[in-house]
């Protein structure tokens, strides 16, 4: 396309606009970002203050009183765990569905995703009740099953619609070369779906990081993750923006910056490949 | 016989996954039919259908499905109109389009329970609040949102974590518009709306269906938003059906009545997971 018309007054208006509405929506999240290293006073102060010396004071006080590092040990475990184990139950299935197709595959696809549908309170009680028998409330190995198990049927998906596009001709190649089945899995295969293994597993780690509902539900103390952490902070009491803002920051800055690199892949896999 | 290794292969999917639906299934379904505590698991009678009666007339049940309705369908209007409007305006060239992405796609990573407190305390609180100071500042006197407007409240700060998504969708599927069909149309004279009307809906068509869908599937569950801002209330005006049931099993320990709950939810999510099927059933034959 020609370029030869970009720095128009359509170009400046349109840069401004978008700025502003950027601005406005990422507002929110500025400011959560800003009053994690204000004092307290600062923070409530009317009118709210732009400009002041940062302190780092509400990040040591996070520290020391709230065990902060025991939350975030959960979520990274949780998170890292289910992520690995959903891909090692999802990427085989995903896989027979791709490559070697069945009758009913699209059954099992629809019928997986509508597991999805079953809303997370549907199954709560019984879960609970399951988790209570077995002492693991309060533990993160529950947190782990039930994650990798509901987040499984989009990794099938999202694994399922990549794999696809992958030329099966490359595979026939190396089965006519001689290649037994586990090499052509391990030297063809892998290499050509680490692309589809990583989106898949990246989109799931921040479900699973940010996932509140079970968290809340089957955990506190010692399970808990940072999401059940925020939650604590509900209560009147733990009324205390700067140190809110700190907690919060420390939650959901890994996570955050990890969805800034991988926006595109988080494209292809949420929308199962259906949007280019 | 050649179909042993896709079996083998799909077998660990598949049985965790029908584990997983129908174990809590059908301990839900029994789990309805008694009179069960959960302070006092030890006695429970069988009282066949009372559960649901009590479940279906209680008066919390009519708004908690009002709201979700109104939820599911307030967030996915805004989230498409403006995700669509916003990806319109940032996919032409512009300065600083890779940081303008950045900052509209981050609210999409914040983890609810942080957006909930930070909307409730730093937006919303009715005196050091953001929109109280923007309201002050405007000389109108500012609203307690969570209070005298719950459910709007909710809904914002759903739709704030939403609209990013839309938005990343919808830019995504813009920039594979054929182009020469953009600049054809405009030598034969097309005004934007024309072009709005005939090329970019059409072409849209497609995310539109996968944001409404997956949007479908995590916002019939909203939960954590309710749980650290109005905690449902006041009264029931921000209860939807995954609080009420929430609250019934872990607020009252009224494990039984939640389970009819939980099986209305179940039906509720069929049924909007119905058309959801037969759309992307229909998007993916291609």
């Amino acid at each position: 396309m020609a370029r030869q018309s970009t720095y128009t007054p359509a170009y400046a208006v349109r840069s401004v606009a978008a700025w502003g509405v950027a601005l406005l929506l990422f507002f929110p999240l500025g400011w959560l970002m800003l009053t994690a290293f204000k004092t307290e006073l600062q923070a409530i102060a009317v009118p709210p203050e732009l400009f002041f010396s940062p302190t780092l004071e509400n990040f040591h006080e996070v520290n020391e009183r709230s065990d902060y590092l025991q939350y975030a040990k959960n979520s990274v475990i949780t998170s890292v765990l289910s992520t690995i184990f959903g891909l090692m139950i999802a990427a085989p299935a995903a896989y027979a569905m791709a490559f070697f197709k069945g009758k009913h595959d699209k059954d099992i696809l629809m019928w997986m995703l509508s597991t999805k549908m079953m809303p997370a309170v549907g199954a709560l009680v019984p879960v609970y009740v399951l988790a209570q028998k077995s002492h693991l409330l309060d533990n993160p190995i529950a947190l782990i099953i039930v994650f990798t198990l509901s987040n499984l049927p989009i990794m099938v998906w999202m694994l399922y619609s990549q794999f696809k596009e992958i030329p099966r001709e490359i595979l026939e190649a190396a089965r006519m070369d001689g290649a037994t089945l586990w090499q052509e899995a391990r030297l063809v295969l892998l290499p050509l779906a680490m692309g589809s293994l990583a989106s898949t597993g990246l989109l799931c780690l921040v479900l699973s990081w940010n996932e509140a509902f079970w968290s809340l539900n089957l955990t506190a103390a010692n399970g808990g993750t940072l999401a059940t952490l925020i939650a604590g902070y509900s209560s009147p009491e733990g009324l205390f923006w700067a140190k809110l803002s700190a907690a919060s920051f420390m939650a959901i800055a890994p996570i955050v910056v990890f969805g800034w690199f991988s926006q595109k892949q988080l494209v292809q896999g949420l929308t199962f490949g259906a949007v280019k | 016989m050649k179909r042993t290794l896709p079996r083998l292969l799909m077998a660990p999917a598949v049985s965790t996954l029908f584990l997983w639906m129908i174990v809590p299934l059908v301990m839900t379904i029994y789990f309805s039919l008694i009179q069960f505590n959960l302070l006092q698991p030890d006695q429970s009678d069988f009282i066949g259908l009372e559960n649901y009666e009590y479940f279906m007339t209680d008066p919390s049940f009519g708004a908690a499905i009002m709201n979700t309705l109104m939820l599911l369908g307030s967030v996915i209007g805004i989230t498409v109109v403006f995700g669509v409007l916003i990806a319109l305006l940032v996919n032409e060239p512009l300065a600083g389009r890779g940081l303008v992405r950045i900052l509209l796609i981050s609210p999409f990573f914040v983890m609810p329970t942080v957006n909930a407190l930070l909307w409730k305390n730093m937006m919303m609180n009715p005196i050091y609040g953001v929109f109280a100071q923007v309201w002050i500042f405007f000389g109108a006197t500012p609203i307690d949102w969570l209070t005298e407007v719950p459910l709007f409240s909710v809904i914002l700060m759903v739709s704030w974590q939403w609209l990013p998504f839309a938005t990343l969708i919808f830019m995504t599927s813009l920039q594979s518009m054929d182009r020469e069909q953009l600049e054809a149309s405009r030598m034969d004279g097309a005004n934007f709306f024309q072009q709005f009307r005939y090329l970019y809906i059409p072409h849209l068509g497609r995310s539109v269906a996968v944001v409404v869908m997956i949007e479908l599937i995590f916002l019939l569950s909203v939960f954590a938003e309710i749980y650290t801002t109005t905690g449902g209330g006041p009264g029931d005006a921000s209860t939807n059906v995954a609080y009420l049931i929430f609250k019934q099993a872990l607020l009252n320990f009224d494990a039984g009545v939640a389970s009819a709950g939980a099986l209305f939810a179940v039906v509720l999510a069929n049924i909007v997971g119905i058309f959801m099927i037969r759309m992307v059933g229909k998007n993916l034959d291609k």
